[in-house]
């Protein structure tokens, strides 16, 4: 593959001994590196999406395309393995289609660039970076339209192209795409720091070559490799059992009637390959919930969740890829086949890490958490202003963390790591509206002997007429709970409008029309559970509902009987809590609030609304 | 004859200096810090220092004073019961935060959250609303406010807090609880989130507020301790606390905002080298103080030192100025250690600290630190005595370093460069973060080495930031003293003021600035009685500031301007400026419309009156100060070195590296292939041999 990167200087790097202080260094000094790459896009970038939501991924990976720092692991390879020009000096590689770079990035909004570091005319090293743009035109404000059927119905698509040639910005393209856009300023400022954090990598990487010998840099990069392959290898043998552990998840509706679609893995150890295998998962939607998952980003997944227990201090890179095989049938809802469209995949992508949590859990118990906010649940508010101008509102949302061994999960954070809301004043200062509302739901979050964090309500009055979309899941499945842990509470979203007529809405919209005066509670879901409820401290009960976080009635879930002021009735308590005991049966490693067949039997009494139809898959892939 | 004192609190020392403010003479003193207390400490260095100079303390008519009271009450959980009252709706705003987990994918496994500073059991929500443009909304129920206040007061709370939505567009509600608070709860200080800090951002501008009381009872009640037993013991002298932004604030200022002292103990170091570089003539440092679990660094440009809008303490992050200090946990105690998993060398963040200790001081420590490296590879020698009478074992300090030596499977001394050499690149990454990842390039600096342990590593991180020359002071164990003496009086006044610059005049712009210039000034020059210290206000500078960003941006740039540039310019100055700033922080500027955010003024009291400082000095040759021979190792070799007593040293004398230089409270360490000349005030100016 490297036979594509055109070099000036033909002579190899020399993989060297290094000897393992000045190994740590670089590893220093390119975590450092990447950590800038982040500052410089936040800093300077408009979307509020990108800028308090992080929702942007900075990599450095070596000349193999492999990622020695950064997140989501190496695209790399996936864009290389298809695309058939020639890179040079200077080159910048932009991309947004899923399909032209095996699911790198996995919908249209996301914007990728791929940059190929030289030093002396040979190719020392990668950086890339994306970052999810607010608006890329498409049938609905923020390009996430849930009905559509073909990805063309989804914005501008463009497959990999030089957005620099030999250093030489293509401003024709940038013309093209901004031109699609609702939002181009947005749009232009976020990729220009985009580009400019790629640049920033760039600097370092040379730099540190500078500082060591480019072959110790090159060696270095290599070794980290191994180092965490070495790792990686020993962490898989210790929590990887051979027996076939099986977890299913699902995504709750398509947000087109359908639902729900179930995630299936299956994992196992064969010899010291951990063996992921997705066999039985449901086929492509019609609608846009499919999720094209590339398999090296969800072993970066697993990898990164392991590691985040034992070493932390380990820099997460794609050095153990070889331990691991990810099995994922074709034209299933995680491999759709083009032109699906992708847009609303969000909610696979969180569900998975809950399946990821679920499958190493079975299999050595000090992982085991309970399901949690995975998803980001996205609010969009758009329209033209009683001026003219024409605003838009992408908000993402927050939940419950789930409970851990270690503790309570927080409550209303984010699941995803860098990302921050976006304060209410700014918003209230920028936007037509006013948050009346920012709260946790008291008792959303699963009971336990760990409780699970609570879901967050917000109300927001609208003070222009304007088009809400909603996206969001878990309001028929339960984010389930472990160890004898209750499910937290399911998501809600409900229009009170300004003539005092309520509507309840569904999970997943489009083109709401609200007026000025509406009020939309929206009401995210809490984390599960962890461990027996009825053996929780009565001081931590007592606490969370003085606190506001657990209702007197809610703290009955833990056995635990209080006065209106908080205080515990101790005898009462002694009591409930022997009931509860003997009148329970034994208790479950997880909890799922119900086969999904009883779920949907619930569904109308429980949600207001109709449980979805069994899906009809789309007909080209059976 | 009148003296000015400046005194330091540090973990272990507190430090006091003397200046006689007529022959610029100065006398130093170094006590022990006593933690229950740190006033009594305060006092014994006061009572030393004035017999070291042979005078009554009646003569001293200023006190100045950097102080970790504020620090550690949030460091230790022992700040006061705060009450919160937020406006309806917003009750759980500390404990949502900014739904921030820190961490990559799968930090929240291991995720450890602090409960909120201000409990929420001891937060009440009020119905009443203001708009984003400072319109009434909703009214204030003063009902339900009193309940509410009333509901608190039974809960016991120590300090109490009212931030409500928006408060930053106008203030009323806010004033308006705070006096019913004075009604129902007179004893009890009252912060309100307007006065404190009336910027935009909920969160910020609440934990800000909530920080503000949460150490103002203690930092009240330390402050009126000291003045009584320095007005019992002199003749009422002025008392000025250091602010976590380098400025002096008047005793009165500090005990109703001591949030903006929470970073008073670093920046006591920065000023003191500050004052170092105005006394050689650097303009341009990096500082870097090293002690024992971390260290600090900034960057000094122009006799500046660079400000942050924020300060972060522990794991509470607060809108208060802060020079911008960098810390690390990277100090002579740091831990060194190999996990099983990686076999990667990793030292600190975990500090053996002053107890259990390294394990060559034998106090109960056994695991390996950086000191007990810098012991093995002799760049701390055993005749060294920490802080005057610390005994050192090099067979300790060996055994423990051996552990890490066996499961590399390296030598002794291999291991110990390792430490040695990983402890540095963690400190060089905080340098980097200041210097080089803003736009500057770190070799048009000078490092200027201080704390305990600086002197040793301040030439190995020369030799990293290519920052020429490393200096290390005098005394350097006690620079912050220097600083808290020689730093001016401080304050600032801001407010958010959002417009597009097409959408305002400059007049207006400066309507806002001469009232915010009115408020900074008369809060400078509030002081609790008739002192004779007092500033007049003809002495009083004002700096006007402006954050711009881009339109829709979310970071905002600090540009300085002046009634004189908007009169005659309009906003092209700070437009150019701007644009210029945001290219060099990030490699690109826009053609994107410019916002104002905030407007600030900072005022600032007259210069330090004190300058060049003539040093006791040696009278001998550079042989005569040298007091033993030594190997050290380095770059994988051993090398016979050179002892030297700083006390014997004099102006002129060139000390060939590699030497190690030994006085009181530091040891200065000089790598192979460098060297030190004293300079005409004592410090040691380190240089490479081929420069």
């Amino acid at each position: 593959m490297t036979s594509k990167i055109i070099q000036t200087n033909q002579e190899p790097f020399k993989r060297l001994d290094v000897d393992p202080i000045t190994l740590d260094i670089i590893e220093n000094a390119l975590r450092n590196a990447r950590v800038e790459m982040d500052a410089t896009l936040f800093r300077t970038a408009m979307s509020p999406g990108i800028r308090e939501q992080g929702d942007a991924f900075p990599m450095i990976a070596n000349v193999e395309g492999k990622m020695v720092v950064g997140q989501f692991g190496s695209f790399i390879n996936g864009f290389l393995d298809v695309y058939e020009g020639t890179l040079e000096e200077g080159d910048m590689i932009f991309t947004n289609d899923p399909y032209s770079c095996g699911g790198a990035v996995s919908h249209l909004n996301d914007w990728l660039v791929m940059k190929p570091i030289f030093k002396d005319g040979r190719h020392l090293c990668w950086a890339a970076h994306f970052g999810h743009m607010t608006d890329i035109g498409g049938k609905v404000p923020g390009s996430l339209p849930i009905d559509a059927r073909e990805i063309f119905e989804e914005g501008v698509a463009v497959p990999p192209v030089k957005l620099f040639r030999k250093g030489e910005r293509q401003e024709d393209i940038i013309k093209i795409i901004l031109r699609n856009s609702r939002m181009p300023h947005w749009n232009e400022g976020d990729f220009n720091g985009v580009i400019a954090a790629c640049n920033m990598a760039e600097r370092r990487c040379i730099e540190i070559a500078e500082r060591f010998g480019d072959d110790v840099f090159y060696s270095t990069l290599s070794e980290l490799l191994d180092r965490n392959c070495r790792a990686m290898a020993k962490l898989i043998q210790m929590t990887v059992p051979e027996e076939k552990q099986v977890f299913e998840d699902y995504i709750c509706d398509d947000g087109i009637g359908m639902g729900p679609y179930k995630i299936k893995c299956a994992m196992w150890r064969e010899d010291d390959t951990v063996i992921f295998d997705f066999e039985g998962t449901d086929p492509q939607s019609s609608g846009s919930i499919n999720f094209l998952l590339n398999e090296e980003m969800f072993k970066m997944f697993c990898g990164t969740f392991m590691i985040s227990v034992f070493d932390p201090q380990i820099l997460f890179n794609d050095g153990f890829y070889d331990y691991m095989d990810v099995r994922i049938p074709e034209g299933c809802i995680l491999k759709p086949k083009r032109p699906a469209a992708l847009s609303c995949r969000t909610h696979a992508l969180g569900r998975i890490f809950d399946v990821i949590s679920g499958l190493l859990g079975q299999g050595s118990p000090e992982f085991l958490c309970a399901a949690g906010f995975s998803d980001s649940p996205h609010l969009m508010y758009s329209g033209y202003d009683s001026k003219g101008e024409w605003y838009q509102l992408f908000q993402i949302g927050f939940g419950g963390i789930p409970g851990r061994a270690g503790g309570d999960g927080p409550d209303g954070h984010s699941l995803w790591p860098g990302f921050t809301n976006v304060p209410n004043e700014y918003i209230e200062a920028y936007f037509p509206l006013r948050i009346e509302v920012y709260e946790t739901i008291a008792d959303s979050g699963g009971a336990g002997y760990n409780r699970g964090g609570n879901g967050i309500r917000m109300a927001y009055r609208f003070l222009e007429d304007g088009q809400i979309s909603i996206h969001d899941d878990r309001w028929l499945t339960y984010p389930w709970g472990v160890k004898g842990g209750s499910p937290g509470a399911r998501g809600t979203k409900r229009l009170v409008r300004a003539d005092g007529s309520e509507q309840l809405l569904p999970s997943k919209c489009d083109r709401i029309d609200v007026v000025k005066g509406d009020l939309l509670y929206y009401n995210t879901w809490g984390g599960g559970g962890v461990g027996d409820p009825l053996t929780r401290e009565l001081a931590r009960v007592e606490a969370d509902v003085k606190g506001g976080l657990v209702t007197v009635e809610g703290a009955k879930r833990y056995g635990v009987v209080l006065d209106a002021s908080g205080t515990t009735d101790q005898a009462a308590t002694d009591l409930l809590r022997k009931q509860m005991a003997e009148n329970r049966k034994e208790l479950p490693l997880f909890d799922f609030g119900g086969t999904i067949e009883e779920i949907k039997a619930r569904c109308l009494e429980e949600t207001g609304m109709e449980p979805p139809k069994q899906p009809i898959f789309a007909n080209r892939v059976s | 004859m009148t003296f000015k004192l400046g005194v330091d609190v540090g973990g272990t020392f507190t430090d006091a200096l003397l200046v006689n403010r007529d022959s610029k003479e100065t006398f130093t003193a170094k006590v022990p810090s006593t933690p229950e207390d740190s006033s009594i400490g305060v006092i014994n260095s006061i009572i030393r220092v004035c017999n070291t100079a042979g005078i009554e303390p009646g003569a001293i008519d200023q006190v100045t004073h950097g102080t970790t009271v504020a620090t550690n009450a949030i460091l230790t959980g022992r700040g006061a019961k705060v009450g919160l009252i937020t406006t309806q709706g917003y009750r759980q705003i500390l404990q949502i935060a900014r739904s921030y987990v820190p961490g990559g994918l799968g930090g929240w496994v291991v995720y450890d959250k602090s409960a909120p500073l201000a409990p929420l059991e001891c937060t009440a929500e009020i119905p009443e609303r203001v708009g984003a443009d400072g319109s009434i909304v909703l009214d204030l129920d003063e009902a339900a406010t009193r309940s509410a206040l009333e509901h608190l007061t039974e809960l016991g709370i120590e300090a109490l807090t009212v931030s409500l939505i928006n408060s930053f567009a106008n203030p009323v509600h806010e004033q308006r609880v705070a006096e019913i608070a004075g009604e129902i709860m007179p004893d009890i200080p009252v912060s309100i989130s307007s006065e404190v800090i009336p910027e935009m951002q909920e969160y910020e501008r609440t934990i800000t507020t909530v920080a503000n009381s949460y150490v103002r009872p203690i930092v009240s009640s330390y402050i009126n301790n000291l003045q009584q037993e320095l007005d019992s013991r002199m003749n009422s002298p002025h008392l000025s606390i250091l602010r976590s932004d380098g400025g002096l604030s008047t005793a009165t200022a500090a005990e109703q905002f001591p949030v903006n002292l929470l970073m008073s103990g670093p920046a006591g170091g920065v000023t003191g080298a500050l004052w170092v570089g105005k006394q050689t003539g650097y303009k341009n440092l990096l500082t870097f103080d090293m002690g024992g679990t971390s260290t600090d660094v900034s960057l000094v440009e122009n006799n500046k030192a660079v400000l942050r809008r924020e300060t972060t303490v522990g794991d509470v992050n607060v809108r208060a100025s802060s020079l911008d200090v960098r810390t690390v946990g990277a100090g002579g105690g740091s831990i060194a250690y190999v996990p099983e998993l990686t076999g990667a060398l990793r030292v600190g963040p975990d500090s053996a600290g002053a107890e259990p200790g390294p394990a060559a001081y034998q106090k109960g420590g056994e695991l390996p630190t950086v000191t007990d490296a810098n012991i093995v590879l002799g760049y701390l020698p055993a005749q060294q005595k920490l802080g005057g009478d610390m005994e050192i074992s090099r067979e300790a300090a060996e055994t423990a370093v051996q552990t890490i030596a066996d499961s590399m499977g390296l030598t002794l001394k291999q291991a110990a460069e390792g430490i040695v050499k990983i402890v540095n690149e963690n400190m060089f990454g905080a340098l980097r973060l200041v210097s080089i990842e803003k736009g500057y390039d770190p070799r048009n600096f000078a490092l200027i080495a201080f704390g305990g342990a600086g002197p040793l590593h301040g030439n190995a991180l020369g030799v990293l930031m290519q920052s020429w020359p490393v200096i290390v002071p005098p005394g350097p164990g006690v620079l912050c003293a220097f600083g808290d003496a020689t730093t001016r009086m401080r304050d600032e006044a801001s407010r958010t003021f959002i417009t597009r610059l097409t959408h305002t005049e400059p007049a207006v712009i400066l309507e806002e600035l001469f009232k915010l210039d009115e408020s900074a000034r008369s809060a400078l020059l509030a002081t609790d009685s008739n002192k004779s210290m007092a500033l007049s206000s003809s002495e009083v500078t004002s700096q006007l500031q402006v954050d711009l960003r881009y339109s829709g941006q979310g970071l905002v740039l600090t540009i300085e301007t002046s009634e004189q540039e908007l009169n005659d310019q309009g906003f092209t100055g700070i437009s150019e400026r701007f644009d210029a700033l945001h290219d060099q922080l990030f490699t690109f500027s826009l053609e994107a419309e410019k916002e104002l955010v905030n407007l600030r003024v900072v005022v600032e009291g007259p210069e330090s009156d004190i300058d060049v400082l003539a040093r006791a000095q040696g009278t001998g040759s550079l042989e005569d100060a040298v007091i033993g021979e030594h190997i050290i190792y380095a770059e994988g070799q051993d090398h016979p070195a050179k002892l030297y007593d700083r006390a014997g040293l004099s102006t002129g004398h060139e000390i060939p590296g590699p030497a190690v230089v030994m006085e009181m409270d530091a040891t200065t360490l000089i790598l192979p292939g460098h060297f030190a000349r004293v300079d005409e005030q004592g410090n040691l100016i380190i240089m490479p041999d081929e420069s």
